[in-house]
Order: structure tokens, then sequence, then C-alpha cells
């Protein structure tokens, strides 16, 4: 008996890799139906599916950071031919942050006794476990097609996340909305285009094989598959926000609901994940180094400039998410392990920061009485708490010591230093660094101080809430704290990126291990079973007088 | 057949690419579906254009892309063309709003020229 208790759970824990993808899918079903018949369950169940999203991620990080590859195959077919899933070193890592940042934002909506942002349209949270999916999906996929469907299920399901809300920027957000699906539709048509095109030339479209066949090409298509792989980068450089293409990110994320704005945090990390991916795996990092490295020096800059120009305090945050896109963009255009090391390593910080801020923002607004433009307005309540935070977040944004900002930032400068661009990684990072301090210096004397004058003269609206509500507290809270972690744990992490660095250059032992993995034994395999009916009918038939007289 | 293919996708793409850059919504979604279309014929080009060979083995024929013609494109396609519909409706829910609220079909919401007259 417990023999097979223990069979079962070692089953079970094979089948951990799908649980990211799997969990939220049923979470969001039931949840669609929980609506309906106990609206009180909607809440705590989300907040149990969230919840229980991150200890999958945090048992996956587990198992990942022993450094081997996990593959996991979908209906149990071999490698090519089935869809493949892949646990490595940076899917687990993009996944605890997914979770990290999942449960902040569920909390932080959930609010207070008095209800929070989920209940200000229909079907968020289960909209919300969509979105994990389609980005749980996207993180672990080992296959190109497939990385375009859990694109789809993530952008379907932000769709819904960026129209959610009610009264005041209605108007604002439909209007971002409609350029922001237009925009992604064009994206998915290139990607399908870019996606064919290398399925017709190497008749593959899982990665390790794709990794394998494309340089044994001949000459003759090698520069169609190239056509292919920059289209490809394009595309994601679409959801990353790269410097041409990165005009829909403020106006969306500006006009989201905080804890979807806050969760949109990650859906630029998602693009520089799959540029990541297929360049450090399949198409190599020397062929993106020309293009990438200046375009993403460029990101760099403009987004400094954005963030001096922004009208509003969420434009302003939105411009730092474009801004750490770039950052990451530039570790991965220098293509050196050790710049996609401290790439990563701002990678998890920018995203924390920027959520926080989103939060942050949100509160703050609030206590403005609902706006966030940067003018001198009464703030409702005592500014400390909040200026106080804001400070925080200001300096872990702007990269100055002793968060991780600088130590991210350190690192990148440090990887780059052998690399050519080294003159302009540092004069351009150093400047847009601290463009940013003066505009989040700008901004935050505008609120704080201006404020407070402005205050002795008008007092607070009456309609200003009174008090933050115990979920958005936590939430931040939590929020602080993990970037608190992260820095004084910076050792740690940093040991863990360079060693998810080293993994992702090593090409040959995911090739090896998504490609090797090994057929489960069926239990029940039901071909063998038809075949054997089937002959036992033929031998009948062949019979009939014998046996059926 | 292979030029006549290529140049209808061609007209497809294009066509779609000149409608979704227009300002209204409604010549967009057309432009979009447009592209749409020419995407899947162009997937579904990739798997080689056969006539007369079956996507699914015949046990008369020997197993191999030398007597059949490649499944997976097709069903990719087949893929591709469910997400593209059901992203389309979604995008025409979206641009109904859109008018609704804005009271205008331009994709900004407003026309920067209408409201200059």
């Amino acid at each position: 008996m417990s023999g097979t208790v223990a069979q079962a759970a070692l089953g079970a824990s094979a089948h951990l890799v799908a649980a990211p993808v799997v969990l939220p899918l049923a979470a969001g079903s039931l949840l669609l139906l929980l609506e309906r018949v106990r609206p009180g369950w909607v809440a705590p169940a989300s907040l149990a599916a969230t919840l229980g999203f991150l200890a999958v991620a945090l048992a996956l990080l587990q198992r990942a950071s022993g450094g081997a590859v996990e593959p996991y195959l979908m209906g149990n077919w071999q490698a090519p031919w089935g869809i493949a899933l892949a646990l490595d070193r940076l899917s687990a890592l993009m996944l605890l942050l997914l979770g990290v940042l999942a449960v902040a934002c569920v909390v932080y909506a959930l609010g207070g006794r008095r209800g929070g942002d989920d209940r200000r349209g229909p079907h968020f949270h289960a909209l919300f476990q969509f979105q994990l999916m389609g980005l749980a999906g996207a993180f672990l996929t080992a296959d190109l097609f497939n990385l375009f469907v859990f694109f789809e299920v993530l952008l379907a399901a932000s769709y819904g996340l960026l129209l959610h809300g009610d009264g005041a920027g209605q108007r604002a957000r439909v209007a971002a909305s409609v350029h922001y699906v237009v925009f992604n539709l064009v994206g998915s048509a290139l990607f399908l285009i870019a996606v064919s095109m290398l399925y017709g030339l190497a008749g593959t479209l899982n990665m390790a094989d794709l990794a394998q066949k494309l340089p044994q090409l001949p000459a003759d298509r090698q520069a169609l598959a190239q056509a292919a792989a920059l289209l490809l980068l394009v595309v994601f450089a679409v959801k990353a926000a790269l410097l041409p293409l990165y005009f829909w990110l403020p106006a969306t994320y500006s006009s989201a609901t905080a804890p979807v704005a806050a969760l949109f945090a990650i859906m630029t990390k998602v693009g520089v994940y799959a540029i990541a991916r297929v360049t450090t795996l399949i198409f190599g990092t020397t062929m993106v180094e020309p293009l990438l490295t200046p375009l993403a020096l460029g990101t760099l800059a403009l987004a400094a400039i954005g963030a001096l120009a922004a009208p509003r305090l969420r434009a302003l945050v939105a411009f730092l998410v474009v801004g750490s896109a770039g950052m990451l963009l530039l570790a991965l255009g220098l293509g050196t392990p050790g710049t996609v090391s401290a790439g990563l390593f701002y990678l998890v910080h920018s995203t924390l920061v920027a959520a926080f801020l989103f939060l942050l923002v949100d509160r703050i607004a609030l206590a403005r009485g609902a706006s966030d433009a940067l003018q001198p307005r009464p703030l409702a309540g005592h500014w400390g708490v909040l200026g106080a935070a804001f400070f925080v977040g200001a300096v872990a944004a702007a990269g100055v010591p002793p968060l991780t900002g600088f130590l991210g930032k350190s690192l990148l400068l440090q990887a780059a230093g052998t690399t050519p661009w080294a003159g302009w990684v540092v004069a351009l990072v150093l400047a847009s660094s601290f463009l940013l301090v003066v505009a989040m210096a700008r901004a935050g004397s505008t609120v704080f101080w201006e404020g407070g004058r402005a205050e002795a003269s008008n007092r607070p609206s009456p309609d200003a809430p009174q008090g933050t509500p115990a979920g958005a507290k936590l939430a931040l809270v939590a929020l602080a704290l993990g970037l608190g972690a992260i820095t004084v744990g910076g050792g740690r992490l940093a040991a863990y990126t360079d060693a998810t660095a080293a993994q992702m250059f090593d090409r040959e032992a995911y090739i090896r291990a998504v490609l090797g993995a090994p057929v489960a034994p069926p239990a029940h395999d039901i071909r063998r079973e038809m075949r054997e009916r089937e002959q036992a009918k033929a031998k009948t038939a062949a019979a009939p007088q014998e046996v059926n007289p | 057949m292979a030029l006549m293919l290529a140049l209808f996708i061609g007209t497809l793409i294009g066509t779609g690419v000149w409608l979704t850059l227009r300002a209204r919504t409604f010549d967009t979604i057309l432009g979009l579906t447009l592209l749409g279309y020419g995407v899947n014929l162009f997937i579904f080009t990739m798997g080689r254009l056969r006539v007369d060979a079956a996507p699914i083995v015949e046990k008369t024929l020997p197993g191999s892309l030398l007597t059949h013609a490649d499944p997976l494109p097709q069903a990719l396609v087949l893929t591709a063309i469910v997400i593209g519909f059901a992203m389309t409706a979604l995008l025409l829910a979206i641009a109904l709003r859109a008018r609704g609220e804005a009271d205008s079909d331009h994709v900004d919401g407003h026309d920067s020229r209408e409201a200059a007259s």
C-alpha cells in the first residue's frame, strides 16, 4: 500500500513541471463558475490559487537549482514531434518572480473589508488566473508555436484586464486598449510568418531541434533563416518595448488599474525572456549584438527623457518600465555570460520595483483626490509614510546605492567593461541613471512638498478615502520586503543568475535533455489494445463457421 | 501555382497593411482580417504545395512525405485561424465600445483635424 502511495507521489512530482500551466487554468475556470453560484468564495479561492502557484514556483526553483534541464513531454509524445515543456534555471527564476508579483497584485486588488479594485468590473480574478497561465506557459514551453499560443493566451487575458475598471479614466483606457490590441495583433501576424518560415526551412518548431538543425542548413537557406530570426526578434521587441516599438507602453500602462499595471510589469519581461531564450539557444548571440545593443542604448536614453517629460506619475513609472527593458536588452545584446547574468539580476529587481511603484502611485493618487498629475495638489492625511515609501522606490528605481538597482547596474557595467561597447554603455547607463534621479526627485518634491504647501489654503476634499485598505498595505510591504530581501541576499541571487547564464550558454545540455527525454511507459496503451481487438475481430471474421455455427 | 499563390498572398498582405495603417477602427479591423488571411495562407504554403496528396497516412501508400502532404502546417493554420478569429471578434467588441465612449471611430478616439476645423 505504502509502495503505491510513494509511486503516486513520485508520479505527481514528475508532473509538477506542468502545474504552473494547469493550476491557473483550472482555477480560472472554477472562478468563472464560482462568480455565478458563490460570489463570496471568489476572493479566497483566487488568493488560494495564487498562493498555490507561488508554492509550485518555489518547489520548481528548488528543483531547477540542481542545474539539470528537466523536460516534460505533454501527452507523452517523443520530443521533436510532441509539445514539450522544459524547466531550467531561467524558467524557474521567471516563474518565482511571477508568483511573488501575482500574490502581491491579488492581495492589493482584494483591498480591505469594503472591497478593492477587483470589484470594479466583472471577471477580474478569472482573467488574472488566465493571464498567469499564459505567462507561466510562455516561460516553460520548449516549442516555438506553443510559445505563440501562450502569447495569445496571455494577450487575450491582458486585453480583458486592461479594460478592467470603472469611472475616471475609462475613456482613456478604451482608447489605449484599441491601440494595444491592434499593435499586438500585427505582432502576432509577424510571429506566425516567422514561425512558419522556420518550419518551412527546418521542418521542426521544437526549440532544441531547431537549434540543432538551423546550422546544418545549406548556405543559400541561411539568409532566409536569418530573416525569420530577425522577424521573431521584432515580435519580441514589440512585447519588450524596444526603441522604435515602445509607443504603446506608456499609454497602456498608465491607463490600467493599479494591480493590473503592476502585473503588467512582468509583461515586458516576457519579451525579454523570449529574446534571451531564442538568442542563446537557437540563433546565437553574435547575430543580434550589432542590432540589439544600439537600440537598447537608445531605449535607455529615451526612457530617461520620457521620464523627465512625464506629466503624470503613472506615465513616469511607465517610462521606468521602458528604461528597465532597455537595460535588460542591453545586457542580452552584449551577449557575454557576465552581462546576461547581470541582466537577470536587474530583471528581478526592476520587475519588483515597477510593481511596487505602480501600486504606490495608486495610493498617492487616491490620497490626492484621484489625481496623479504632476502638479501641486493637496494631499489628504500625512505625507510621511507615502513620501518615505516613494523615496525608497525612487532610490531603487534610479539605481542609487544601497538598494539592488545599484548592484544590478554596477554588475552590468563591470561585465560590459570587456566588450567593445564599454564606452557607450558606461556613458549612457550613468547618464540615464542621473536623469532618472532628477525625474524622480522632481516628481517627489512636486507631489509631497508643494502639495503640502497647497494644503494650508485648500483642505483635502471630503471624498478622499479614509485610511489605506489592509490588502494594499500588505501588498506594498511585501514588495518592499522582497526588494530588501534581494538587496540583503544579493550575493545568493547573483550566484544563482551566474549559474543561470552559464546554463543558458550551455546549449548542448538543453538540446540533449529535451530531445533525449524518455517517454514514460504507458499504463494503458490504447493503440495496442485497439490493434489487438481488431486482430481478434479479424480472426473471428476469418473463421465464422467454427466459432459461430 | 506557386507564382499565383505568392501574388495572392502578397496582395492580401499589402492590402491588409495599408488598411491597418488607416485611422478609422473599421478599416483597421478589416486590414487585420486580410493580414490574417495572408498569413494563414503563408503558413499553409510552408508545408510545400502538393496536389492530390492526403495529409493523413493512407494504408496503401508508404508513410512518408514523398507520398503525403505535410499535416503539421495544416494543424498550425487551424490553430492560427481560430486564434485570429477570436482576437478579431474581441477587437471588434473593444472598437465598438471605444466608438460608444468617444463618439468617434478614429483610432485615437478623436480626430485632431475635425477638432481643429
